[in-house]
């Protein structure tokens, strides 16, 4: 069982502390109220796109036009994001936060879920880094997803494991 | 039917200092007549996300133009961008599709539908203005106009088909050459 809460409110301190200036996203079941407080956050601009498959390259070019963007979208949709995360991160050394709901968690492991059950291995197949974020108690791992991905020059990714809290 | 090289060298008249994102068989004829590198993003990794990446340039550049050199065939893998982008408005983004009916590089296999109407498709999206050039002389005379009015704008060229002409420029070589190739184009917008 996951105790505590993940306020959207302390993540988006979390992204202004790190200069984000957008956040591209197709929104999720466990990130709408995230959704919500990042739509009212006025230094973050939120880029929807039509499919996953779009957020890393407009963050790409984002990047390129020197900005800080961030993407989230859910587990389901980085595997349908697989050859953007290849080509336009991975491939380009693109030092990219990635906000991935983790659909189907469960901190014991056993899930019918298969969007869950693939995830880890899939990022440990790519190479991608990742951090667990399960509540509030755990956001000292978004300032960490950020260093290493500057550090590496490559995506990282924060695993949002419980859905977010309504404000 | 325009051919490759004089759609590009007509676009490229009018270039001036916009940033110009290439995929496929574009980036091969738009490398031949750039005169400024340092700020052409060739996507030699990831076919069809061109027009994404040219979205995020053109919304976090919003005093650059940005002109993305598309194909039919990439276009399609990617039809939700048309929707993505005129979503965010970039008045500064010029959306050309290259339309030869056919994967060339690959051979020349038709398209799943080559008979696409992408212009109408671009302003049922929400476009700002699209239209069809299959005439050299009218592009010249008329880009400059395309170019005037805020974006985004669709330009679909029916082009000359090329199938397989000389490959495109999709190797080990040009994939490794990127990253330094977009931290270039980062450096060079910065540098603005």
């Amino acid at each position: 069982m996951i105790t505590g809460i993940l306020n959207p409110a302390r993540v988006v301190e979390q992204l202004v502390k790190q200069r984000v200036t957008h956040m591209v996203t197709l929104p999720d079941s466990e990130t709408r109220h995230m959704y919500d407080r990042l739509i009212a956050e006025p230094t973050i601009h939120v880029i929807p796109v039509s499919r996953e498959g779009e957020a890393i390259p407009v963050a790409a070019g984002l990047w390129i036009a020197g900005q800080r963007p961030v993407i989230s979208i859910q587990n389901a949709g980085l595997f349908e994001s697989g050859d953007a995360l290849r080509g336009l991160a991975i491939g380009i050394d693109l030092p990219l936060v990635m906000f991935i709901g983790y659909r189907g968690y469960t901190r014991h492991g056993d899930t019918p879920d298969s969007a869950a059950r693939i995830l880890e291995p899939y990022l440990h197949l790519w190479g991608v880094d990742y951090f667990t974020v399960e509540s509030d108690a755990d956001l000292d791992r978004v300032p960490m997803a950020f260093e290493r991905a500057e550090r590496r020059s490559q995506p990282v990714a924060v695993l949002i494991g419980t859905e977010y809290a309504k404000e | 039917m325009i051919n490759y090289r004089d759609a590009v060298e007509i676009i490229n008249r009018d270039r001036k200092d916009a940033v110009c994102v290439t995929t496929m068989t574009q980036t091969r004829y738009w490398y031949a007549v750039s005169e400024r590198p340092e700020l052409d993003i060739g996507i030699s990794n990831g076919m069809s996300k061109a027009s994404s990446l040219a979205l995020g340039v053109a919304i976090g550049a919003p005093d650059r133009r940005v002109i993305v050199l598309d194909g039919d065939g990439s276009l399609l893998m990617n039809l939700g961008s048309l929707v993505t982008i005129a979503g965010q408005k970039p008045g500064n983004l010029y959306h050309f599709v290259f339309d030869n009916g056919m994967y060339a590089v690959t051979g020349g296999q038709p398209l799943p539908n080559p008979k696409v109407d992408y212009p109408a498709m671009a302003l049922a999206a929400g476009y700002a203005h699209a239209r069809t050039f299959s005439d050299a002389e009218e592009l010249a005379s008329d880009l400059p106009g395309v170019f005037g009015r805020p974006g985004p704008a669709l330009v679909h060229i029916a082009v000359t088909p090329e199938p397989a002409a000389a490959g495109v420029d999709q190797t080990w070589e040009s994939n490794r050459k990127m990253p330094a190739q977009l931290r270039a184009a980062q450096s060079a917008l910065q540098a603005r």
